[in-house]
């Protein structure tokens, strides 16, 4: 019968983790569940959300060429581009005015978006960025369409990057703000 | 002393109702809230429901207003008068086990002689229950649900039965009231002060009685007939609203009702040791109750301790235990205490 003692085992382990929760702080402390659990009571106090978390995406309109590059690799096609091009002045007096595109529309469907991150990764011209936010959703499935001013509003909650572990050469990149 | 109030036959009848409705229900919401919502929380590191009531306390409330709301949904194809007669049935049968519970000297329901061999006949009626609620749900999930549902109930109402046997044989009867009044009066080798609550001598049996109470109530790790990974549901399945809240009362007033035989069989019942309080003293036909409600909480603590710990057993796993080891085991149980019985 050596499964005996396995099954004992299995029992002390669950008791020893409701003791750690009801008392955090030993047997002689007063009962405080609260601190001893590992959840949080969402609506009334919010979780710490872990580094780099996936919340929403950001968009930095002055730095998006409309390449389209996020659009084609999105997996759900949930990110709509329209952008119309346009003469800018030349940048030294005589030159020749510099073709631009400007954005019509850009727009992402987070009802369809599944946080994969690649438009993240693939866009050439840090014009994407994360941002940990998550407290967006709404009665209506439309309106998790985020166009670009809702977008750039997200901009202000994006977190600086975080810094590369000891001894790398490489400098950590800036939020452009 | 004697109580000197005369009661009509249907004035004793709503007591004896209402007192029955009352230890059903009392103990069912207080195993819900306490063991399930609180004790199975704490052991996986949360809180539970916090929002209903202080710390949650009303929340069961809540979820019968939520079910007693639901639309009652009968399956185009299912057989509908035995699907609607299925979860009154399971509530029957654990109604009709508390009336044989002594709860105090003069409190109880029914002075049956047959007592224990009632409510074990009773426990089983809730099978019929089960397979009804399978095979009428027109449901494949459902019907195998039923149906290893009743091979489980069945294999575990042996040692069920074999353990209580044990009992019975050292208590000289078969009767509830007698098997409580044997241990507050017996004596450890002539020492009375303790009484003799027969989890010391029956303590093979008791451990026995737990085993098998898990697997008829269905809970982890015998939880088999409702195993949501490959059954959904089981034989609960197709069920909704207020049908599902009598199959879910049934559930957790079974735990009770067996938890209550446990207590009543091993634990002395509503006694308390001899030394403190005489067992036959009136004060005890009002302590005895709160005796027995802490006796049964004891053991409902360990039979849900067990579930919350314990992953599921496979089908064949689950036979083997109960005709493989835990038969054989009784039965050697069984004759010791025989052989003990005539030589003592």
């Amino acid at each position: 019968m050596g499964i005996v003692p396995g099954l004992i085992k299995g029992l002390g382990v669950t008791l020893k983790e409701a003791k750690r929760t009801v008392f955090p702080d030993g047997m002689m402390k007063p009962p405080s569940p609260a601190k001893g659990a590992a959840t949080v009571q969402y609506p009334h106090e919010k979780e710490e959300l872990a580094p780099r978390s996936r919340g929403v995406i950001a968009l930095k309109e002055e730095n998006c060429t409309s390449c389209m590059l996020c659009a084609r690799e999105c997996p759900d096609w949930c990110i709509y581009i329209e952008a119309h091009k346009y003469l800018a002045p030349p940048r030294k007096a005589g030159g020749k005015p510099r073709q631009r595109n400007e954005l019509d529309r850009f727009d992402i469907d987070f009802s369809l978006c599944m946080y994969c991150g690649i438009c993240v990764e693939v866009c050439p011209f840090d014009a994407l960025f994360w941002s940990p936010e998550y407290e967006y959703s709404e009665p209506r499935i439309a309106d998790l369409l985020h166009d670009k001013d809702r977008l750039a509003d997200w901009m202000t909650t994006v977190p600086d990057f975080e810094s590369y572990e000891a001894g790398s050469e490489q400098k950590v990149r800036k939020v452009p703000r | 002393m004697t109580l000197a109030i005369q009661l009509s036959y249907w004035q004793q009848t709503v007591f004896r109702s209402l007192g029955i409705a009352a230890a059903v229900l009392l103990p069912a919401g207080t195993i819900v809230y306490v063991y399930l919502f609180k004790m199975m929380s704490f052991m996986q590191s949360r809180l539970g429901p916090m929002e209903a009531g202080p710390f949650g306390s009303m929340q069961l409330l809540a979820e019968v207003g939520k079910w007693l709301q639901k639309e009652d949904l009968i399956p185009a194809k299912a057989d509908k008068r035995v699907f609607m007669l299925a979860p009154v049935v399971v509530m029957l049968s654990t109604f009709l086990i508390y009336t044989v519970v002594p709860f105090g000297p003069d409190a109880w329901f029914t002075n049956l002689d047959t007592g224990i061999f009632l409510a074990l006949a009773l426990s089983s009626v809730s099978v019929i229950g089960t397979l009804m609620a399978g095979w009428a749900s027109a449901n494949k999930y459902s019907l195998l649900g039923g149906l290893r549902a009743a091979g489980q109930l069945i294999a575990y109402e042996l040692p069920l039965v074999l353990a209580v046997v044990g009992v019975v044989i050292q208590a000289g009867t078969l009767n509830l009231i007698g098997i409580v009044t044997a241990q507050g009066d017996g004596e450890i080798f002539g020492f009375g002060a303790l009484g003799n609550p027969y989890i010391i001598t029956q303590f093979i049996g008791f451990l026995i009685f737990l085993i098998a109470t898990q697997a008829e109530l269905t809970q982890a790790p015998f939880d088999m007939p409702i195993a949501e990974s490959e059954l959904i549901s089981g034989y609960m399945t197709e069920y909704s609203g207020f049908r599902f809240l009598l199959f879910f009362i049934g559930e957790f007033a079974t735990a009770g009702a067996f938890a209550a035989l446990a207590s009543v069989l091993f634990l002395g019942g509503w006694t308390i040791p001899p030394f403190i309080i005489d067992p036959q003293s009136n004060v005890m036909n009002v302590l005895g109750p709160l005796v027995m409600l802490a006796k049964m909480m004891l053991v409902l603590f360990l039979i849900f301790w067990f579930r919350f710990t314990y992953p599921r057993f496979r089908e064949d796993q689950l036979q083997q235990l109960a005709w493989k080891y835990l038969i054989p085991l009784s039965l050697v149980n069984i004759a010791a205490t025989a052989i003990l019985k005539v030589a003592f």
